[in-house]
């Protein structure tokens, strides 16, 4: 044989191998919005997203892709990992949403996940937990806490994921203590470490002493166990490191097991879109430990309300609610339908300020 | 809305872009471009942080986190001063290149809590009504970003050795034909440049958020570098666009907190909009703003050339 049709040969073998090996495994890629390790919301994905691939184990090639800006960038990153022969998707910040589903609309063959938003396609899904459910247990616990009455929230993009927890804390605030009034700032980022730990800083200034954060690093607790005498609780990670105090409890996304369940579904050839919306009774919305620092009664009450949540005898959304001008939203015993919820764009009765567009 | 603590909010808010901007006019003055501020700063960050922890010290820490970003900062002195490589494009790598190298030695360092960095006890002055709070309960720190200023000011218009680095600035080629070694003067600007952005990293990850999180600069390295050219390279200026710009922060978070009925998006760009107002306005006169760049800001310099 000669040389050269050795070498073609063997090259060719070596392409059908890789060919192969490619298909036996699946593929899954993951863009995150902040770092890896920003002890939050992307630590949180990151972390789910490992478990997934030690329980596939070598059936699963793992790609990650951190710190990506919404916006153009991630449709650029998008378009590279589809490229890359990536089979499965999962973009998981609000902010991927149109990104995803413009690179959806490129590579029909490939599979997309995106969390937290609203829109499908043939070969795009959603998925995102029912956070309110946790906000409403944190927001109870809030509203006894509290000895200025004053509770603050840390809110990052005007999206209706961000209101409903706004309303969700300060619906389940107000029933554990009528006189609680709530303090929005929005700091229009999901990870900026000093900026949130400057809107920690003015909220204490204004008097509040509970504050709750949907921002994805730790800053705000750090700057509550500085400054002492505030409670915070963790937001998408248990945050266990400011325990007991400022860190009194939790709010922890599980997406091990929606991402063990949609890649076996690829692997099965059963996968398609659809819109996911789990909560707590699921396990999609985990409730960190209750800290001592808690009093016994208010700790009892937290866990009565968290079980009348799974048991789905108690919606978080349950009427009588007027909308923040006074007009009526849900009549005695209504509960809210998802769809309602899932473009929610006003607050509640009693909530201060406006939401910015 | 109380002003006490919004002032003395401000001033802890405006100090790392301040140490980090002060020292850029420096590099700046003297010629050089560096876009690696925020590489630098989040170097010294890390630096700063891990040293802090594990010597139980804060101000050892702040000495960490200079010496690290100089340290960086002598990467791009080689390369650009050296081996003339591309200002621009060494600067905007060297900030990639901090960015990620901190990630990786900060890897052991995320939860963990520094020591703390005392105000100091300033006897008789702390307790003045007003003054007293705002201006004279502050860490060491803080005095120490509004001394640099004052000391660069000084240096710059006043010394010798700033007139020197002025003239290497201005038209390095006259330098170096009157015997100043334009080189050296240049590499000694961009190591303090790089200690004072190390300082400023290091008051974020040690005071102002207090932890150590990736990626924790989130951007201050380009605000200060904004505010170097929106000062147009005068220290007292710097100041000014530094504390404007912390200052507006603070005031937005708190009218926001305190429910001011103003909407939220205005007071979020504000922060922006009025610190660059403010210092356009200061320089309108745009053949005396244009005469402060310095003329030689940006190009390679070569003994031979």
């Amino acid at each position: 044989m000669k040389r050269r049709t050795l070498l073609a040969s063997a090259a060719a073998a070596a392409l059908i191998a890789g060919k192969v090996s490619a298909q036996d495994k699946v593929k899954v890629g993951f863009v995150l919005v902040g770092p890896k390790n920003d002890g939050g919301w992307s630590q949180h994905h990151y972390e789910s997203a490992v478990k997934m691939k030690e329980h596939f184990g070598d059936a699963v090639e793992l790609v990650v892709q951190e710190s990506v800006p919404e916006g153009a960038d991630a449709e650029r990153v998008l378009t590279q990992m589809a490229l890359a022969g990536t089979d499965l998707i999962f973009t998981t910040s609000f902010g991927y949403m149109d990104a995803t589903a413009n690179v959806a609309a490129k590579f029909p063959k490939v599979k997309f996940e995106h969390a937290t938003g609203y829109k499908t396609a043939a070969n795009m899904g959603n998925y995102s937990a029912r956070f309110y459910e946790g906000r409403a247990v944190m927001g109870h616990i809030a509203g006894k806490m509290t000895k200025s009455n004053k509770i603050g929230y840390i809110a990052s993009f005007p999206i209706p994921e961000v209101i409903r927890g706004i309303n969700s804390t300060y619906i389940h605030a107000k029933k554990a203590n009528p006189d609680v009034t709530i303090s929005v700032v929005w700091l229009f980022t999901w990870f900026d470490p000093a900026k949130e730990a400057d809107a920690t800083q003015a909220l204490i200034d204004q008097g509040v002493d509970v504050i709750l954060a949907h921002t994805d690093s730790t800053a705000p607790l750090a700057k509550m166990k500085e400054h002492g005498g505030v409670y915070g609780f963790g937001q998408a990670a248990d945050m266990a490191e400011y325990a007991p105090e400022p860190r009194i409890s939790s709010i922890i996304d599980e997406w091990a097991p929606y991402y063990i369940s949609q890649v076996q579904s690829v692997m099965d050839g059963t996968w398609e879109a659809k819109a996911t919306w789990d909560g707590i009774a699921e396990g999609m919305v985990g409730i960190g430990e209750f800290s001592d620092v808690i009093p016994e009664d208010v700790r009892a009450e937290a866990e009565a309300l968290k079980q009348s949540i799974i048991d789905k005898s108690y919606h978080p959304f349950t009427g009588p609610l007027n909308k923040q001008d006074g007009s009526p939203w849900l009549a005695e015993g209504e509960v809210a339908d998802d769809g309602a919820l899932a473009g929610l764009d006003f607050y509640v009765e009693g909530v201060t300020g406006d939401i910015p567009n | 809305m109380n002003p006490e603590l919004l002032l003395s909010a401000l001033m802890v808010a405006s100090t790392p872009i301040l140490l980090a901007a002060i020292g850029e006019l420096v590099v700046e003055k003297a010629g050089v471009l560096n876009l690696g501020v925020e590489g630098m700063m989040i170097v010294g960050a890390i630096c700063g942080f891990a040293v802090a922890v594990e010597t139980q010290n804060p101000y050892l820490g702040f000495l960490g986190g200079a010496a690290g970003a100089a340290a960086l900062s002598m990467i791009f002195a080689f390369l650009t001063q050296v081996l003339l490589s591309n200002q621009v494009a060494t600067g905007l790598a060297l900030t990639l290149f901090g960015l990620g190298f901190s990630a990786l030695i900060g890897q052991s360092y995320s939860g963990q809590k520094p020591p703390a960095t005392h105000d100091l006890w300033i006897p008789l002055l702390r307790d003045i009504p007003f003054l007293g709070p705002v201006l004279f309960r502050h860490d060491l720190m803080v005095y120490v970003s509004l001394a640099l200023v004052a000391l660069v000011w000084a240096v710059l218009t006043r010394t010798r050795i700033g007139l020197v680095l002025r003239a290497v600035g201005e038209n390095h080629d006259a330098a170096h034909a009157l015997g100043y070694k334009v080189v050296r003067i240049r590499i000694a600007a961009i190591a303090f440049g790089g200690a004072c952005a190390g300082l400023g990293g290091a008051y974020l990850s040690l005071v102002r958020v207090p932890q150590w999180t990736e990626g924790m600069t989130a951007g201050a390295g380009w605000i200060a570098l904004a505010i170097v050219v929106f000062a147009s390279w005068r220290p007292w200026r710097v100041l000014l666009g530094a504390y404007l710009f912390g200052g507006i922060t603070v005031l937005q978070l708190n009218l926001q907190a305190a429910g001011a009925s103003i909407p939220v998006e205005y007071l979020s760009m504000s922060p922006y909009l009025i610190t660059i107002l403010v210092l356009v306005i200061m320089s309108a006169d745009r053949t005396r703003a244009a005469m402060n760049a310095p003329a030689s800001l940006g190009r390679p310099f070569h003994a031979a050339a």
